[in-house]
């Protein structure tokens, strides 16, 4: 393995973080979008308020990683996508803005209408934002960025695998966000939120199942380098994601009761298990993906050796993940532990 | 007949235009921002410090309203500092294909630091209630130290585009091999790091301070007014001369390493020693109009004597010669008045206290002080006119014209249009935001921080 590969191996490692922590808190952001009225969307906006509060800018920080690790590890790459997918990247951007603020301000803003516009700007940008950066990696997938870079703006993301990409991205923060919440719930000791979550869950997963089938017809029919290893090479990694999936369906499937709470002795077996399934559902997506493309970064345009910046510029980027390894992830588990704990919040 | 091969050129004349207005909005906005992020952390220590040490409520009180403020401007500075990296790729593509290899090394650990910043900062913002006293203020400690260090990168690699050094080009012009640390440890990182860092420290402390200033001016000159104060505005005003200094530094070492850009930001027009120093003043092609001349001071204040040599514009080939010289000349003076102006309201400060154990009791000293934050945010952004204004053509500079950096894509002009509309919005809110708070603190008021948008009470 050169030091490209394990350069390009730190930038999955990125996104597999990002999509798990990001990608969740943008979840949250979707189910407030569809909670309903203020009334009836009371209860689960302030379980996903109080989930997100404390961690939201920390699993932020993942989406900066990777763009630092990809432009000073890939230079041409980051700029080959820039430059074709700038239409895409630049809404992404916008929604993030709109998402960060609208969730900041939400919180302190007086008024309820102002309240109101703040937390639907909070939302529906939740969903926009990891819509247009699934369309961005369903493009770059697709093979439709030229290693030069300046393709065409729109043609290469209005296509039916970048647009079911981003749709996928959409559904998969939203599948892990209800899990977690189902976690939330459960330490709060509100039974019908945890059902409420469960139920949303299991239709997250399946509209996340049935765009992931889809997509690999649409694989199949528009990325064929992709496809054609992703069902060799990949094939392990697929199979693992399908045995999460399913695994996690049996457990949300089984019947709940309803003396579920902090004080209850009932505890339906195997939902320890429901978080580690979603993540490990998802990982291997993600991991199946950069074995798939391998060894492009662009397929089929550019490989990771041809865009790598020169060694010591690499091994610089060691260190620094080094430097996160030891030092940002215990403290990343740190913060988690304290808010899971309910040590820190409002 | 207009030429086919003149449009793509005209069409990145057009986006090097926008491309540059909206990158300097985007930052001279977020750079307020992230003044906060990297010096409020400490002054807000200070008062957790205070009111621990002493038991002093006040104190503490300060803090944890410093805290529920710096919540709102971290996120909006977050994704405001998002934005910027976004740009580079949607507005600089060719800098970043061609040099990202050397300069994102400095990118790279500064996102060690901000990862740190976050986590921290949100174990501090949130763990006022059910952390002890001094654990939380241990935890609140990080945040000091990654506010330091990821100002110390970020301007490492800003220095690195004004004295790129640390690289290795082949005949293609590409980049094929880097030393990391001489990338960061530019020549230009020694004076402009402290500066930026230093600038954030004053920006803070004089913002936080002319807020109580404006308060006690209107009658409340309760003990959290007059704390309210005195922390951060000892904090700028120690600050202030160290800034002094480190500025005097960096103007010397860019007449040195950079005379294009002295010369625009001092109107020398022809190289030669006992240059007379312009305050104030209009540029032009035969000299300074309407300045306040002072004889040799220029030479002098380059070399320590009037017979110090300094090159004019008329020497630098006219396609590398900085444009906006006026703009430039008056952001300098502009910049280095309010920093004089600021360390003679810390010799007033300094004198009656020593004097009598007081703040100043004339309403003049208040006001200077209401006028400090807005006037430290002025001289910040003047700062970075002078930096960045006075490096171009250059985008790094000798090697790259920003001309050449720029992107091809269509639509620069909108999306600066709209990031205007947005940050307007954001800017606004998040001042009514701010203010607010202010109001509810002052009456007692709860903050609204429960359920996201229950219905009022009254109605269920």
């Amino acid at each position: 393995m050169s030091k490209a590969d394990v350069a390009a191996g730190i930038l999955w490692v990125g996104a597999t973080f990002y999509a798990l922590f990001g990608g969740a808190d943008f979840g949250g952001g979707f189910w407030d979008l569809i909670a309903g009225d203020a009334a009836k969307g009371e209860r689960p906006r302030a379980l996903i308020q109080r989930s997100l509060t404390p961690v939201w800018e920390a699993n932020h920080v993942w989406l900066i990683f990777i763009l630092v690790v990809l432009w000073t590890a890939f230079p041409p790459a980051f700029s080959a996508v820039f430059t074709t997918l700038y239409v895409p990247i630049a809404l992404a951007a916008l929604g993030i803005v709109l998402r960060g603020a609208g969730f900041a301000f939400r919180k302190s803003i007086e008024g309820l209408s102002a309240r109101r516009a703040a937390g639907a700007t909070f939302a529906l940008s939740s969903v926009l934002t990891p819509f247009f950066m699934g369309a961005t990696v369903g493009a770059i997938a697709s093979g439709n960025v030229p290693a030069g870079g300046n393709g065409d703006a729109f043609s290469s993301w209005l296509e039916p695998l970048p647009l079911l990409t981003g749709a996928m991205f959409v559904a998969t923060g939203a599948y892990l966000s209800a899990v977690f919440l189902v976690g939330d719930a459960r330490r709060a000791g509100e039974a019908d939120l945890e059902r409420y979550f469960v139920r949303r869950a299991l239709a997250a997963a399946a509209v996340a199942g049935v765009a992931a089938a889809i997509g690999l017809v649409e694989l199949h029919a528009e990325a064929r380098y992709v496809f054609d290893r992703l069902v060799d090479q990949g094939l392990p990694l697929v199979i693992l994601s399908t045995l999460c999936g399913l695994a996690l369906l049996s457990i949300l499937l089984r019947p709940m009761g309803r003396n579920v709470g902090p004080d209850s002795t009932y505890r339906p077996i195997g939902r320890v298990f429901l978080r580690p399934l979603a993540a490990g559902a998802v990982v291997a997506v993600i991991w199946g993906w950069g074995v798939a493309q391998f060894p492009y970064l662009l397929p089929t345009s550019l490989r990771i050796d041809q865009a790598a910046a020169p060694d010591p510029t690499l091994v610089t980027v060691f260190v620094v993940f080094a430097a996160a390894a030891v030092l940002v992830l215990p403290s990343l588990a740190l913060l988690y532990s304290l808010s899971q704990r309910d040590l820190i919040g409002e | 007949m207009l030429s086919l091969d003149a449009l793509p050129l005209a069409a990145s004349a057009s986006n090097l235009l926008a491309a540059r207005e909206q990158m300097a909005f985007t930052l001279g906005f977020h750079i307020v921002l992230s003044c906060l992020g990297v010096a409020l952390p400490a002054t807000i220590l200070l008062a957790n410090y205070i009111g621990l040490k002493r038991g002093d409520g006040d104190a503490l009180e300060l803090a944890r309203r410093w805290s529920k403020a710096m919540a709102v401007t971290f996120a909006v500075g977050a994704v405001t500092g998002t934005v910027l990296s976004f740009e580079f790729g949607l507005l600089w593509p060719e800098f970043m294909d061609r040099f990202g290899a050397a300069f994102g090394v400095a990118f790279a650990i500064e996102g060690i630091f901000f990862f740190l910043e976050a986590i921290f900062l949100a174990i501090y913002i949130y763990g006022w209630k059910r952390l002890s006293g001094w654990a939380h203020f241990w935890s609140g400690v990080p945040m000091v130290v990654t506010g330091i260090g990821g100002a110390f990168s970020v301007v490492a690699a800003n220095a690195w585009m004004n004295q790129p050094q640390g690289f290795t080009l082949d005949a293609a012009g590409k980049v094929v091999d880097v030393e990391p640390l001489k990338v960061l440890f530019n020549p230009a990182t020694g004076y402009e790091v402290p500066h930026m860092i230093l600038a954030a420290y004053m920006v803070v402390g004089f913002l936080v301070a002319s807020i109580y200033a404006v308060g006690m001016l209107k009658g409340r000159r309760d003990r959290l007014h007059r704390l309210g104060l005195l922390i951060p505005l000892t904090i700028g005003l120690v600050a202030t001369p160290i800034q002094l200094f480190v500025g005097d530094t960096a103007a010397r070492a860019v007449a040195d390493h950079q005379p294009a850009k002295f010369a625009g930001m001092e109107c020398i027009q022809e190289t030669g020693s006992h240059q007379t120093e312009y305050v104030g003043g209009v540029c032009t092609s035969d000299g300074v109009k309407g300045a306040i001349p002072i004889p040799d001071l220029d030479s002098f204040l380059v070399g320590f004597s009037a017979d110090t040599k300094v090159v004019g514009l008329a020497d630098i080939p006219v396609d590398e010669r900085p444009p906006a010289n006026t703009l430039l000349h008056l952001a300098f003076d502009a910049m280095v008045g309010i920093g004089t102006a600021l360390l003679l309201l810390g010799v007033w400060f300094a004198w009656v206290w020593w004097k009598k154990r007081d703040i100043p009791r004339t309403p003049w000293f208040l006001r200077a002080v209401a006028v400090s934050g807005a006037a430290s945010i002025l001289a910040l952004w003047c700062g970075w006119i002078v930096t960045e204004v006075g490096r171009q053509p250059w985008i790094v500079q000798g090697y790259m014209r920003t001309s050449e950096a720029v992107t091809e894509a269509d639509g620069i002009w909108f999306s600066f249009g709209l990031v205007l509309l947005v940050y307007a919005a954001l800017g606004t809110i998040a001042i009514k935001v701010l203010r607010g708070m202010s109001r509810r603190w002052r009456e007692g008021a709860a903050d609204p921080n429960g359920t996201p948008y229950a219905p009022p009470e009254g109605s269920r």
